[in-house]
């Protein structure tokens, strides 16, 4: 990760260095750079793609990876170009502050433990049993509902640290969104939010915090993104889905979600892929949204910003799978790009997107 | 009389007198601005606290304080766990803290032989330098595994047992929470304190202390009677800087106190501060009301603060008095 974030830096800074000479060119000369904010589990990716679409095309991406939240707001408060968001916004809201918002980039939310003796993908663990340990029912590792799910497995007779995000995520987001949809118990008193009152455990801030509290405690259980689990080769659980298969989480079961998802009829993008349909489909599994205006004040600029997706789309699967993100199925960029063409408008109400 | 001494002064030809006038009213101008500043900063952020607080304070009101709720779900935001977090580490930390720091100024002014003075001076400057996220992450690599595995565990089963104060030492060992985090920040605040102790240790006239000397008495006897006596205000300002230095830092704290919405009487449970839960939650606090939560607490951390000086202040006026009085 640490690789990732480096290479994703050195890149932002390059952005943000020739940024400073784009910005006192005259604006006639036309778009020089583009910018976004938002959703901090993206960005390597972004990052990676605004580095080699600059190589191409002689425009900047400047995206700033401030979270979801902030995103939200930038946009909102028309300080950039797009935002970025973990969670998709509800369509009420999306029409309320006139955005559209768009499937990006898919990634998978993985539980890890570290319970010595016990390697990856060899505890089962159902969601109900996920709820109840993030709840505090169960807190031992040899109980007897883990037992009865994992015969032949040695359960230590250990105290389970529960590990949750101490800052609000995406990740946290669908996570909770998760076990919402499998425990009606845990819906009734936490809930689905970026960030909730949790009953149990501590807090590390960020996938690495999590993943450093995990790796340190004995007996911890926690959440992260799906890249960090491989990068710092944690112990992850298979995880029983909704058609009631145990799977080892990678990019086939996450793609399998997002195959599963019936996108055609999820108004403006809100589709939440915890939880679906098909035996392959990793239950934990999310999009990375992007919102744009319908109405684009700069056009010139709202075009860069789709050229910019669209290029992303179609040449960047490589470049996202490489950093074991999962590139959105071509019929749902399809999707996407008819919406593109219908929704976003010049001010003077023709389409921005043309293509 | 004075006017009359800087009128003589041959050197200062009418022309240039009215240059340096004209100079020494700019620079006069100058500082006072510099001066207001601070008042006008302080105001002014004083002002925007209280303006991004009161929607949390007129929806929660005084039960802000009292409740131990902090619920972004439901929109329920208590300061108590926050509050209790950040006064318990910085209190531990002073306790910590206080006698280490006496011990090595001490040692460096009355006990230390010549050649090691500068070397262990240097020393405590350099503890200073490092930055807080640095000690931070020697809690959560180094320090927490340890003391979880070789420490806690013994403690537990040797205190946790007490009554009454056992209940502080019990808990599953994680080597991170409360107990943790008060250590990084003792470890934090020594350099400070000891370093303002170490020069006021040495303000002491030479003269009192060989006498004390001379009329027969121990080291700890001159420190007691002469030296802590003498200095006792510079002192309590050095313990004071320490304290506003551990109730405000955030970066070390956060890494190993588990940032947990959770009151535990345990020691060694998770918790959290005010600058910790600031620094997680800042960023992704949407709603307004979760925001202007988030803004009370920062708030409550400054009156905190102001309380921390305030007191200071009135003890060492305090104090002043009763010389006055004794002499």
């Amino acid at each position: 990760m640490s690789l990732k974030i480096s290479t994703g830096l050195l890149t932002m800074l390059a952005v943000l260095l020739i940024n400073i000479g784009g910005a006192v060119t005259p604006a006639h000369a036309g778009v020089q750079a583009i910018s976004g904010a938002g959703a901090t589990f993206p960005y390597p990716v972004y990052a990676k793609w605004a580095a080699v679409y600059a190589k191409k095309t002689g425009i900047k991406m400047n995206y700033q990876s401030i979270g979801s939240g902030g995103g939200i707001k930038q946009i909102k408060a028309k300080t950039v170009d797009f935002g970025a968001s973990d969670a998709p916004l509800t369509a009420a809201d999306l029409d309320k502050s006139g955005l559209i918002q768009f499937p990006m980039i898919m990634g998978g939310v993985v539980p890890v433990v570290h319970l010595p003796g016990i390697a990856s993908g060899q505890l089962k663990m159902t969601g109900k049993l996920l709820a109840d340990i993030y709840l505090g029912k169960i807190k031992r590792w040899n109980d007897r509902r883990l037992k009865a799910e994992n015969p032949g497995v040695s359960l230590p007779s250990k105290a389970i640290t529960v590990v949750h995000r101490a800052d609000g995520s995406g990740t946290t987001w669908i996570y909770t969104n998760y076990l919402s949809k499998v425990s009606p118990d845990w819906k009734r008193k936490v809930g689905n939010a970026k960030a909730v009152s949790w009953p149990v455990g501590i807090g590390g801030k960020g996938n690495e915090g999590v993943a450093s509290y995990v790796t340190r405690i004995k007996g911890a259980i926690g959440y992260v993104e799906y890249a960090y689990a491989l990068q710092n080769h944690m112990t992850h659980v298979k995880l029983g889905n909704r058609a009631g298969k145990f799977l080892d989480p990678d990019s086939a079961s996450f793609q399998a979600a997002a195959a599963n998802a019936d996108w055609h009829h999820a108004k403006g993008f809100y589709m939440v892929l915890t939880n679906q349909p098909g035996a392959k489909s990793w239950p934990i599994t999310g999009a990375s949204f992007i919102l744009v205006y319908k109405k684009q004040s700069h056009p010139a600029r709202g075009r860069e910003v789709l050229k910019f997706f669209d290029w992303a789309y179609h040449n960047g699967q490589k470049m996202a799978a490489k950093l074991d993100y999962v590139p959105m199925p071509a019929s749902v960029v399809k999707l996407v790009e008819q919406t593109w063409r219908k929704s976003v408008k010049t001010p003077q109400g023709t389409p921005v997107w043309t293509h | 009389m004075s006017e009359q001494f800087i009128t003589s002064i041959p050197s200062v030809s009418p022309r240039n007198h009215n240059h340096v006038t004209w100079f020494d009213s700019l620079f006069a101008g100058a500082a006072w601005f510099a001066a207001a500043t601070v008042l006008i900063v302080i105001g002014a952020i004083l002002f925007v606290l209280i303006q991004g607080a009161l929607p949390a304070l007129y929806k929660f009101g005084p039960g802000f304080i009292s409740s131990a709720h902090w619920n972004p779900v439901t929109e329920n935001f208590g300061a108590r766990v926050p509050i209790y977090g950040t006064l318990i580490t910085s209190m531990l930390a002073m306790l910590i803290a206080m006698p280490v720091s006496f011990g090595i100024a001490l040692f460096i002014t009355e006990l230390c032989p010549r050649w090691l003075k500068r070397p262990i001076g240097i020393a405590v400057e350099l503890l200073a330098a490092i930055p807080s996220i640095i000690y931070g992450m020697w809690g959560l690599f180094v320090f927490a595994p340890l003391f979880a595995d070789h420490a806690q565990p013994w403690i537990t089963e040797h205190f946790g047992t007490l009554p009454i104060v056992g209940v502080l030492f019990t808990g599953p060992p994680l080597g991170i929470g409360l107990f943790t985090a008060s250590l990084i920040l003792a470890i934090m605040v020594i350099p400070f304190i000891s370093a303002i102790m170490r020069d006021v240790f040495e303000a002491t006239p030479r003269v009192l202390k060989e006498s004390a000397y001379g009329l027969g008495s121990t080291t700890w006897e001159v420190v007691r009677h002469v030296v802590l006596p003498y200095t006792k205000i510079g002192v309590i300002g050095g313990v004071m800087v320490g304290l506003g230095r551990a109730l405000g830092e955030t970066m070390a704290v956060t890494f190993v106190i588990g940032n947990a919405h959770k009151l535990s009487n345990s020691l060694f449970m998770p918790g959290n501060t005010i600058s910790s839960t600031l620094a997680n939650e800042f960023t992704e606090a949407v709603n307004p009301i979760y925001t202007s939560s988030l803004i009370s607490l920062g708030l409550i951390l400054f009156l905190i603060s102001f309380i921390v000086l305030a007191v200071a202040r009135a003890l060492l006026l305090r104090l002043q008095a009763n010389e006055g009085l004794s002499t």
